[in-house]
């Protein structure tokens, strides 16, 4: 008999499954700034890069260090970089760059809890709306949220997929809960990975890096012998500057669309108990752990509770959402900010539900006892 | 190869955006010119750019051109060279991109010794957005922002290039084109983080407001004010600050940061496999 040599187990922080994950995703840049609590992300990039080939920098400030990871990107590599609140302020300009002149990138941000400094190691969830709109005018956002180390590497590798796929820039928002966790992971083999590398251009060809007749066009690198021109201005297909308002809206709802058509792929959830439940409790990142307890908690107890996560926060799953509605009369919303994400469950069910909020914002993990108290007080 | 500058240039997008008597023009073509002279592959040359009237010249560029924020011009071209060190990497920025809003990412790009050439143009204000002074304005200067004139000195480009570590510094004006093609050659061959800043005329703002002469006029000032180190040297305080200091300021041969790193890379790799084994 064969015996089959078990998979890997290994004891790993989120913040390591996290580098991990992008490493196994093909990533072979890392720029950006310590800060914490992302720290290690760069830590284990400043390490494992080199050895794998890979190239890691330390820049000056967050600002440069989003600068960076996009020009690796359009030099052909696979880039990303790690932050905490403070630094994804700073970064903000670029990522609206990536998105605008579609740069392939991930972007990390280990939340911690604010305004400005706030507490450098304490958790929050206070950086969702950030994500969705820190950087200026109308623009579509990719961002996950995990909740287990093991769904930190997997969202890594998928935020990868996806920003190679899509040729848009991808936000892992973990937490200092999900981040600075340790939990035993089965590291899965590289080569059951589905990995996705973006489409370039055939060698020849009319390259046309923004054409109008796809939802997105292959991206060369600069040297691969296309010439076209990179820029945060509105561009025409070859990515030359216009001001052309039939070619400025017509690009800004390709770059919107683009995502939309693939929400179904972007999209990761999970329920439990939804199908018969009077209240359902929508969370997602490290406040889902303690969900999950509550909901536990008071399903022993008898009560018709349900469970829903979301890993994805943007696009949000608005649809998935209504549907919880025609079980639930409540929809219990916990959330480690003063309720952010409530809001868009209120967008979801438009008033066909009851939306409460559980929140806590005193950089203590929300409790299942106190998720549990209100889920007695709503039902 | 056998091409000639206007072979880098996009000429169908002429006239060039620039306002009448702009020195950019000069500018922009000694840089096509030096290309050229260096007979550059512009499939393995980027030009990289940030934002003002100079941030425009990477339109008209048929090189790679990445026209990137206002002041991360050299950290764009960072992350560029670092993942490609094999293209040939020019940054193109104004005082306001290159030293003002971009001052913290221009001396750690110089102390790192990055293998990247930036073409400063320094007008001494701020064009694009209607004459506001900057970093570079020398004190007094009147600007839309300074009626008054300004009560803060301005940066010597060159200067801080040198202390903060660049290994090619060089400075010229459009008067001088032939000094200007020349120096810009140097840089863009010499192996590490190279500076040329061309004191430009900007006859809309600057020099209307603070020198209060034409274009033209401009020129025979670049002309008269423009001496090498031996003359400057001997000049008084007070007759310096008139004068533009031209000419190759330093040149060190020092490894880059891309020599420095594929070697740690190596050191890396090593360790990792004797781990393994
Ligand atoms: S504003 Fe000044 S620098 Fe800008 S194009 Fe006009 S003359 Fe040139």
């Amino acid at each position: 008999m064969i015996l089959q040599k078990k998979p890997e187990s290994r004891l790993m922080q989120g913040n390591e499954a996290c580098a991990e994950g992008a490493i196994a995703a093909g990533a072979n840049f890392y720029a950006g700034y310590p800060i914490t609590p992302s720290t290690e992300i760069a830590e284990i990039a400043a390490r494992r890069l080199p050895e794998t080939g890979g190239r890691f920098i330390q820049m000056e400030d967050e600002i440069g260090g989003m600068a960076a990871v996009i020009g690796a990107a359009i030099g052909g590599a696979k880039a990303f970089t790690a932050t905490s609140g403070p630094g994804f302020s700073l970064k903000q300009e670029n990522i609206g760059y990536a998105i605008m002149a579609e740069i392939p990138c991930v972007i990390v941000n280990v939340q911690r809890l604010g305004p400005s400094t706030g507490v450098a190691t304490a958790p929050a969830q206070g950086d969702v709306m950030q994500a969705r709109w820190g950087t200026h005018g109308d623009h579509p956002v990719i961002a996950f949220s995990p909740s287990s180390v093991r769904e930190t590497f997997d969202l890594t590798v998928k935020a990868f997929n996806l920003s190679e796929k899509l040729r848009q820039p991808v936000i892992i928002l973990l937490d200092e809960i999900v981040g600075h966790m340790r939990e035993n992971i089965i590291v899965p083999a590289p080569e059951s990975l589905e990995i996705v590398n973006r489409e370039r251009p055939a060698d020849g060809v009319d390259y046309k890096p923004y054409a109008d007749d796809r939802e997105v066009s292959p991206l060369a690198s600069f040297g691969d012998g296309h010439f076209f021109n990179i820029t945060g201005l509105f561009h025409d297909e070859q990515g030359f500057p216009t001001t052309d308002p039939i070619r400025v809206k017509n690009q800004l709802l390709r770059l919107h669309q683009k995502v939309e058509n693939h929400r179904d792929e972007i999209i990761i959830t999970e329920e439990f108990g939804t199908e018969d439940a009077v209240l359902t409790v929508v969370c997602y990142g490290c406040s889902a752990r303690s969900a999950r307890q509550a909901v536990k908690l008071a399903r022993e107890e008898g009560l018709p509770v349900g469970f829903f996560r979301t890993a994805t926060i943007w696009p949000f799953p608005y649809e998935k959402i209504a549907a919880l509605t025609r079980s639930a009369r409540t929809l219990l919303v916990p959330e480690m900010n003063m309720g952010q994400l409530i809001a868009e469950v209120e967008r979801a069910v438009k008033g066909r539900a009851e939306v409460a909020g559980a929140n806590r914002f005193d950089g203590e993990l929300i409790t299942p006892q106190e998720i549990l108290v209100r889920i007695k007080e709503l039902i | 190869m056998g091409l000639t500058y206007r072979d880098y240039l996009r000429e169908e997008l002429f006239p060039q955006m620039w306002c009448a008597g702009c020195s950019h023009g000069i500018s922009l073509t000694a840089v096509a010119r030096a290309m050229a002279a260096l007979k550059l592959d512009p499939a393995e040359t980027v030009v990289v750019t940030g934002i003002g009237c100079w941030g425009k010249a990477d339109d008209y560029f048929k090189t790679h051109s990445f026209h990137g924020t206002h002041g991360r011009a050299l950290s764009f071209a960072t992350g560029i060279k670092v993942a490609n060190p094999r293209l040939k990497v020019l940054v193109l920025m104004g005082d306001g991109d290159g030293v003002t809003i971009g001052g913290n990412h221009f001396i750690h790009t110089a102390r790192r010794n990055i293998d990247v050439t930036a073409v400063i143009t320094n007008n001494f204000n701020y064009g694009m957005t209607g004459g506001q002074y900057s970093s570079s304005s020398p004190e007094g200067t009147i600007s839309t922002t300074s009626l008054y004139g300004t009560a803060e000195p301005g940066f010597d480009i060159c200067e801080l290039a040198r202390a903060a570590g660049a290994t090619y510094v060089a400075r010229t004006t459009p008067y001088h084109v032939t000094q200007m093609d020349k120096l810009l050659a140097e840089a863009i061959q010499h192996k590490g983080f190279s500076v040329v800043e061309i004191i430009s005329s900007c006859p809309t703002f600057f020099a209307r407001y603070n020198y209060k002469v034409t274009a033209v006029e401009m020129m025979r000032l670049f002309k008269e004010r423009a001496v090498d180190r031996e003359r400057y040297d001997a000049l008084t305080a007070a007759e310096k600050a008139g004068c533009f200091l031209t000419g190759r300021l330093h040149r060190e041969e020092k490894e880059d940061f891309h020599t420095k790193y594929a070697r740690l890379q190596q050191q890396a790799k090593a360790r990792a496999e004797r781990e393994v084994v």
